[in-house]
């Protein structure tokens, strides 16, 4: 416990390593740290802004989304009513087609019929001369019983 | 002289003892062979262990934080960077909440102090006998391994703070600001000699204070390890480990409070009243 030179030894050593932490210690370590504060800080900074750009870029979708949705609605409906549309204009049609084609069938059957019963009543005629003759044995005078023929032939 | 069979009070004489070399009016330039030839030489001796330790230990500091400086970058830290940061980030903690002003010099001295301390407090964990037995095996026979349980050692430190105190307090307020603050208060220009005595009392128990108290608490513990290594081997544990337990607190608080009272005195020199 005696004092002595140690002290000033103690002395020089204590200021010799403080000088050396002051010049090679301190100022690397408390710039590193500087430096990595505001990379943090920079990294923080960006990561908002990024979810701030998230956030914009979500309502921009749903906005888009909501517009093409409403676009397909809108289409579709106008499709709807195109093929609806279509469907009709064929059946009136067709439906024109078939009253024209039974017109005409109409027609030319009443016509077939007229003439297949005149060309009967005039084969009947034909028929019941044919039957008188034979049946009376002689030649019916065809101009006396003209009119008696006729008569006939009306009848039936 | 290496002890056969010592007697309890000479073997804890021998283990305050350090490794003295110095100027003895008989033998001259030499080693003392004991505590009383020691203290023969007076002023003139240096303690070899305590200086060969406390410069070890400082350069075991610098060399570890000069390594984390070397390693010291903005991205992710990793290994020693990790625990360097740690400390540097701790201290300048302290330093900002106590001290206002702006100095490059007061956070390394303040690292430099608590890391120094601690590492020196450190050696106090080591196993009383073990280095002074092995050195007394190779012919060394004082040697003392905790060089804060030297005055000498707490003493240079406090008076290296002292020193600052007083540099600070004239480059901060002048001669004449730091002279009236030693001889115009607290009563006056008309208690100018009373004053004096007041306020140099104070300034002087600065250094004084901050030594003994780390000297004193590491001197008392050292010397406790001291006594419990002289009680039976089996007896032994049951005593030193707590003690050694208790101790690590000690260690870390002295170096911390040696660190916070330089901060405090430093910032207080800054400072007009």
């Amino acid at each position: 416990m005696n004092l002595n030179l140690t002290l000033i030894g103690q002395l020089i050593a204590f200021t010799i390593f403080v000088i050396f932490c002051m010049k090679y210690v301190w100022p690397p370590i408390s710039g590193a740290l500087a430096d990595r504060q505001k990379k943090i800080a920079e990294g923080l900074d960006a990561a908002d802004k990024a979810a701030r750009d998230l956030e914009t870029a979500k309502s921009q979708i749903e906005d888009e989304l909501k517009q093409a949705r409403s676009q397909v609605t809108e289409l579709l409906e106008q499709a709807n009513k195109r093929s609806s549309q279509i469907v009709e204009e064929a059946q009136d049609k067709a439906r024109a087609e078939v009253e024209k084609i039974m017109a005409s069938a109409q027609a030319q059957i009443a016509q077939d019929a007229a003439q297949a019963r005149e060309a009967l009543r005039a084969d009947v005629a034909q028929l019941a001369v044919v039957g008188a003759e034979r049946v009376l044995g002689a030649s019916v005078d065809q101009a006396a019983h003209k009119k008696l023929l006729a008569e006939l032939a009306n009848e039936l | 002289m290496a002890l056969q069979n010592p007697t309890p009070s000479e073997y804890i004489q021998h283990h305050l003892t350090n490794l003295t070399y110095g100027f003895h009016p008989e033998n001259g330039w030499s080693f003392a062979h004991g505590a009383k030839e020691a203290s023969e030489m007076g002023f003139m001796a240096i303690h070899v262990d305590t200086m060969a330790w406390s410069i070890g230990l400082g350069i075991l500091f610098c060399w570890l934080f000069r390594a984390g400086a070397k390693a010291a970058h903005a991205g992710v830290p990793t290994g020693i960077l990790n625990f360097v940061e740690l400390m540097v980030e701790f201290v300048d903690k302290s330093v900002k909440e106590t001290f206002h002003g702006k100095s490059a010099l007061i956070a390394p001295l303040a690292l430099t102090i608590c890391c120094w301390i601690f590492l020196m407090n450190l050696m106090d964990l080591v196993p009383v006998d073990l280095v002074p037995y092995l050195f007394m095996v190779a012919g060394v026979d004082y040697m003392k391994i905790v060089p804060t349980t030297d005055v000498n050692a707490t003493l240079g430190m406090s008076i290296g703070v002292f020193l600052l105190i007083i540099f600070y307090s004239i480059k901060i307020k002048g001669v004449s600001g730091f002279v009236g603050e030693l001889t115009l208060q607290p009563f006056g220009k008309w208690m100018i000699p009373f004053n004096f005595l007041l306020e140099g009392v104070g300034l002087i128990a600065k250094p004084i204070s901050l030594a003994l108290r780390l000297f004193g608490n590491l001197y008392a513990g050292e010397l406790i390890f001291i006594l419990i290594a002289l009680l039976p081997f089996y007896l032994q544990w049951f005593l030193s480990v707590p003690w050694a337990i208790f101790h690590i607190l000690v260690i870390v608080l002295q170096a911390f409070i040696f660190m916070m009272l330089t901060i405090v005195y430093l910032s207080m020199a800054h400072e007009h009243h």
